[in-house]
């Protein structure tokens, strides 16, 4: 049976070393240029024309940006319109990576943590300096929950600071367990399938159903990563 | 159809769309994070990574506070139990269906708010 691990396998394309750090050119990056060239590719040509009634491909990016427009709108209100970019960037890296790994033999950057964590501290330093930026040291003043006695900030402030910096790791690590999970069952079902010979078609219709289940979470996890860090801003913007 | 009915048939759809577009605002101010309903898996993974991250940073924490102070083990021993409790909080947040915002408190207004509507 293949081994279901080793398609997470980092290698190396152009190797390339500076001044001791390792920073070559890997499978990884690969799938990551071909992302980020699909996407601009599929913007720029789709949206080429500028027909006032769409055609098809026209409408279909508009439907991405209807969806992450409304998704700022309703989770951050108006004043998240300036950071639109960012997360519309974001959802879509995210969900060509999560995409391009159900393509047979691709590499999923998006099962590697520090690739999800890369983006989570980023989304989670950004939004606290949005935070200190709008707000000072008055920022600080939401971590003091509500309605609570006074006397009770000893143990509930260092509690709620806690929870506040545990948002990258559960961020990174939701999105990074999803895809890497999903993605060693795929390659433990198809190995059942070789291994059982005839009876195999079991396990085969079992792969067929988890695949379009694959499918859906790559969308969800997607949407989610995205619609936390809308929540995320609009907790450095508005302080509730 | 002379000018005068044109006129007033237009008027008319700009004001449906006008109370269409109002009827949506309603009903998706809100405020933040209504999630939609996962799967049971999803939910089980969500509150393990919740409660974990919780305690991991709470470790993490602790460990660098030691380091810089010279006051080993003791912050860790107490940010352990802190980060235990963060974690349950988070995990219990995210099982009430509550949104991700910063604070317990006002997080339970908002969900109060939010079933009262219903």
């Amino acid at each position: 049976m293949a081994n279901p691990i080793e398609q997470f396998k980092i290698k190396p394309i152009i190797p390339l070393e500076v001044g001791g750090v390792d920073i070559s050119f890997t499978n990884s990056a690969v799938m990551m240029v071909i992302a980020v060239v699909l996407v601009t590719a599929f913007l720029t040509l789709s949206v080429r024309s500028r027909a006032l009634v769409p055609g098809r491909w026209q409408s279909m990016a508009e439907v991405f940006y209807e969806f992450i427009a409304g998704m700022l709108r309703e989770n951050v209100g108006s004043a998240g319109r300036k950071y639109f970019p960012f997360i519309f960037t974001l959802f879509m890296f995210v969900l060509t990576g999560n995409l391009l790994g159900m393509v047979p033999g691709a590499f999923t950057y998006t099962s590697h943590v520090i690739v999800t964590f890369g983006m989570a501290i980023v989304v989670f330093i950004g939004v606290t300096i949005i935070g200190f930026a709008r707000h000072g040291t008055h920022f600080l003043r939401m971590f003091f929950p509500e309605g609570a006695p006074i006397a009770t900030a000893v143990i509930l402030v260092p509690i709620e600071v806690i929870s506040y910096f545990s948002r990258p790791f559960s961020l990174a690590v939701r999105l990074f367990a999803n895809m890497t999970v999903g993605h060693i069952i795929l390659k433990v079902l198809g190995g059942f399938v070789v291994a059982l010979g005839v009876f195999g078609v079991v396990p085969f219709a079992f792969l067929g159903a988890v695949t379009v289940l694959e499918f859906g979470i790559a969308m969800l996890q997607a949407y989610v990563f995205t619609i936390l860090s809308c929540i995320y801003l609009h907790d450095a913007i508005h302080m509730h | 159809m002379d000018e005068q009915q044109q006129h007033s048939s237009f008027d008319e759809l700009d004001a449906r769309i006008r109370a269409a577009r109002e009827r949506e605002a309603e009903k998706t101010s809100d405020g933040p994070g209504r999630r939609a309903a996962s799967s049971g898996i999803g939910l089980g993974m969500r509150l393990s990574v919740e409660f974990v991250a919780g305690v991991a940073v709470g470790v993490g924490l602790g460990y660098v506070l030691d380091r810089l102070l010279g006051t080993t083990p003791w912050l860790m021993v107490l940010f352990l139990l802190l980060g235990g409790a963060a974690g349950v909080m988070n995990a219990y947040r995210a099982a009430r269906g509550m949104d991700a915002t910063v604070g317990l408190g006002a997080a339970q207004r908002r969900l109060a708010e939010r079933q009262k509507d219903k």
